[in-house]
């Protein structure tokens, strides 16, 4: 037996003339947590492919219990005992939980016929392995995505998996979830199975793993036992310079000004209970809490999408009651949602167009649209948002994450918004692009004076950029952490403290 | 899932509910040759709908089965007619074959060029109809020159009765074809893995084929099975109706497909049952037949059947949208 389960040596990887992987050795012993950093593009996802036997890599070898491999089948990748779970779980949504679990393994025996009560059995034991208890009977679809994930995970361990790899596992979770999943890995660790999480969010990664790869350009950038590694030291491993985290605190003007937003007793019935929140021209408030505390819906009501609440609503002191998201945006209100690929983009259409979307009526002469007009808007706004892309007319999806977040903001920027609500703004972006979205806000406040509503739950990103941070629950305002006790280790523990 | 929640439960309450109104309405729904009469009416629409069932549950549609049908049985006949052949046996399977042949053509397209069904469909529909009318023949093959067997069989009743007006009437023995099918059916879905496999490819076609289903051999199955049966449903509809119009069925891929639908499979693939599809086809059946009953014109026959898949596809639709939330 050798020491490593799996070895990749001097792996390359190309595409036609793009090199996407260069020379990356990379090794998991058996049983241990190993992480693999890197931002979008660096070649996690053609890596995790070649260890799934997706692709063959061009140059290098992969040794398996120390033997060469070659012309590895997924089919093979999963013989050996790799199991990857990728973003979507490749789940069955209409399918049951205990259905799900057990699908595997019956085409594995290449079984004709079902046997429902063994189906059952294969799910309980498969979820008993994890120490977890869950309604097998229930639909998956029907699972929060946390539970999607047990589901996911636990096939992967009933399946003889010697190695578990986890796509981005933490991106949709809760701070609460994602302790969940981490004593589920610890748990499935002790099993003697590695895990090999692909991740980008730094913190979570110092928390779990026991060795670190970061890879940069295809390149591998650095590598080691996760002690010789700090915040720092893996920003730089994975951007390759150092990205300044400035905290960003606004400061009141002197004299009584008139608040951007001014929301008084707002209340839905059996989803917000007397909601009051002032925001100030520049002022960047963070809003956070549990998936389901209300945040969302506060924000959907102050866009129009709720428009059966209690209470008044004033834009620069005027009263609104959006009915609308058209009368929303008329009113001076910006929204980008948590889910911008889905809620937020068009993604076969020019980023021209995605950022025209809501401002059109600002842009029309007679009944046609004024194309020099629009042209030289898109254009100047392009640049200033530093788009990654050939030009304007790129469509949106062939754009990363942080760009895609991008020609969101510029779009709202075109509608003359005054107060920005952002619902998760960096999630999924790699750490990069999210000092650059968190700078594009910050200038957002201070030099075109909107005030922002920052709802995340990344706790280092409130506490760069917000001024103070409002906790939610169960449809309250329970807790406001001020500037001046605004660290990130307070907000923890005030973020766990509910219950 | 709790038998309240079920789907099909809330049917069999909606249908229960629904006999009862047009019972009031006109007693004479209750009599003996009235429901035999339903239930003889379920038989070609019910195992048309079995096929169709089984490509929506696994994401796709079909609307080509009713030409497929009216080609079987008319070239069936016509050969039988031509040989001068006198059995049953035979001629259903050629029928079933003639079918599932047509039925691989659908997934071929679909699979090759990864086509959207419901086009494919009506392409291949369009195309077998207009061949058997331009190329087999046009005319309608009446009483006198049908296969007296196939007659024969198609006239065996389980139960005859004389009514006090002295006719006889009798409920047909080929229910028990169709519930058979419904049953085979049934089975097939739930206890074999090939079944599952179409639940698997309805509800996430990616998934299916990473975990090693050969979605392949899925999606011809599926399309060939509702082939096979609109193949069998057309010879038998052409027996019990004593003669075979190449242009019959047209229209009738709305009413199947609504009988689904209302049935409780979802038009977005992954879920429908059997059962359901049973509830739904008596239900649409028992709808039209009333209208029938009270004089309404056929016109409006088409209006009432519009409806319910809408409603029919709106409630489902809004099912599984709840779900997800």
């Amino acid at each position: 037996m050798s020491e490593h389960l799996l070895e990749l040596k001097n792996i390359g990887k190309r595409f036609g003339g793009l090199v996407a992987l260069d020379a990356v050795s990379l090794s998991i012993k058996p049983g241990e947590i190993h992480c693999l950093a890197g931002e979008n593009g660096s070649g996690k996802s053609t890596i995790i492919k070649i260890m799934a036997g997706v692709y063959q890599p061009t140059d290098g070898e992969i040794l398996i219990d120390g033997k060469p491999v070659s012309g590895m089948t997924p089919a093979q990748s999963v013989q050996h005992g790799i199991q990857v779970i990728y973003q979507d779980f490749s789940l069955f949504g209409n399918l049951t939980v205990a259905e799900n679990l057990a699908l595997n393994t019956l085409l594995l025996e290449g079984k004709r016929t079902v046997n429902w009560r063994r189906v059952r059995e294969l799910a309980e034991k498969a979820l008993a392995r994890l120490g977890v208890t869950m309604d097998l009977d229930a639909d998956v679809e029907t699972l929060p995505t946390s539970g999607k994930q047990i589901v996911a995970i636990a096939r992967a361990v009933m399946a003889d998996a010697r190695l578990i790899i986890m796509d981005e596992p933490t991106t949709a979770l809760t701070r609460h979830e994602v302790d969940a999943l981490f004593r589920i890995v610890r748990d499935i660790q002790a099993q003697g199975i590695a895990v090999l999480f692909v991740s980008h969010k730094m913190r979570e990664m110092l928390e779990i793993s026991e060795r670190l790869t970061v890879l940069r350009n295809g390149k591998k950038a650095a590598e080691g036992p996760i002690s010789d590694f700090d915040e720092p030291a893996i920003t730089r491993a994975m951007t390759g310079h150092d990205l300044t985290d400035q905290v960003y605190r606004w400061q009141p003007t002197k004299g009584d000004t008139l608040p951007r937003l001014d929301v008084r007793n707002l209340s839905i019935a059996g989803s917000l209970d007397d909601i009051n929140l002032t925001l100030h021209a520049g002022e960047i408030v963070g809003l956070s809490g549990l998936i389901g505390s209300g945040r969302t819906e506060l924000a959907l009501a102050l866009f129009g999408m709720h428009p059966k609440f209690t209470g008044t609503v004033k834009i620069d002191g005027t009263s609104v009651h959006p009915k609308t998201v058209q009368e929303a945006i008329a009113s001076g209100l910006a929204y980008v949602p948590e889910d911008r690929l889905t809620e937020g983009l068009f993604l076969t259409q020019s980023i021209e167009r995605n950022m025209l979307a809501t401002s059109l009526d600002n842009f029309v002469r007679g009944l046609f649209i004024d194309r020099k007009k629009t042209a030289k808007a898109t254009t100047a706004m392009f640049g200033a948002m530093q788009i990654a892309a050939p030009g304007p007319y790129t469509p949106v999806n062939h754009l990363s994450g942080g760009n895609q977040q991008r020609v969101v903001l510029a779009r709202w920027l075109l509608t003359g918004a005054r107060v920005l609500i952002l619902n998760g703004p960096t999630v999924g972006v790699d750490v990069g692009s999210k000092a650059q979205i968190h700078r594009k806000i910050r200038d957002l406040a201070t030099q075109d004076g909107l005030a922002v509503l920052m709802i995340s739950d990344d706790v280092p990103e409130l506490v760069q950029n917000c001024n103070r941070v409002i906790i939610m629950h169960r449809g309250r305002f329970v807790d406001e952490v001020g500037p001046d006790a605004l660290d990130e280790d307070t907000l923890n523990d005030r973020l766990k403290a509910l219950k | 899932m709790t038998l309240f929640r079920r789907s099909e439960f809330i049917i069999a309450c909606i249908l229960f509910a629904a006999m009862i109104i047009i019972g009031l309405i006109n007693p004479a729904f209750w009599s003996l040759d009235n429901l035999f009469g339903l239930l003889r009416s379920n038989v070609i629409i019910g195992i048309m709908a079995l096929g169709v069932l089984v490509v929506m549950i696994s994401g796709g549609i079909d609307v080509s089965f009713t030409a497929f049908a009216a080609a079987a049985m008319y070239l069936t006949i016509k050969l039988m007619i031509y040989m001068g052949y006198e059995g049953v046996f035979l001629p259903f399977v050629a029928a079933t074959l003639i079918g599932l042949f047509l039925g691989a053509f659908n997934a071929f397209f679909i699979h090759t060029f990864r086509m959207i069904p419901l086009i494919v469909t009506l392409g291949t529909g369009s195309v077998v109809r207009g061949l058997l009318l331009g190329l087999v023949g046009t005319s309608v093959i009446n009483i006198d020159k049908m296969p007296q067997q196939l007659i024969a069989f198609a006239k065996t009743d389980l139960v005859s009765l004389t009514s006090a007006t002295g006719t006889n009437f009798g409920l047909t023995a080929m229910i028990l074809i169709y519930l058979g099918l419904a049953l085979v059916t049934h089975l097939f879905l739930r206890y074999t893995m090939a079944g599952r496999s179409i639940f698997a490819l309805g509800g996430a076609p990616e998934a299916a084929s990473r975990v090693g289903f050969n979605t392949r051999r899925t999606l011809f199955f599926v399309y060939c099975f509702a082939g096979a049966l609109a193949g069998f449903a057309g010879l038998l509809h052409g027996s019990m109706i004593w003669l075979a119009n190449p242009r019959d069925f047209a229209g009738l891929e709305l009413d199947v497909i609504a009988a689904v639908v209302l049935g409780g499979a979802s038009i977005f693939g992954g879920r429908g049952s059997v059962t359901g599809t049973l509830l739904g086809v008596f239900m649409l059946v028992m709808v039209k037949n009333s209208l029938i009953i009270m004089k309404v014109d056929t016109t409006w026959q088409r209006v009432v059947v519009g409806l319910i898949i809408i409603v029919a596809t709106a409630l489902t639709a809004w099912r599984d949208r709840k779900k997800l939330v």
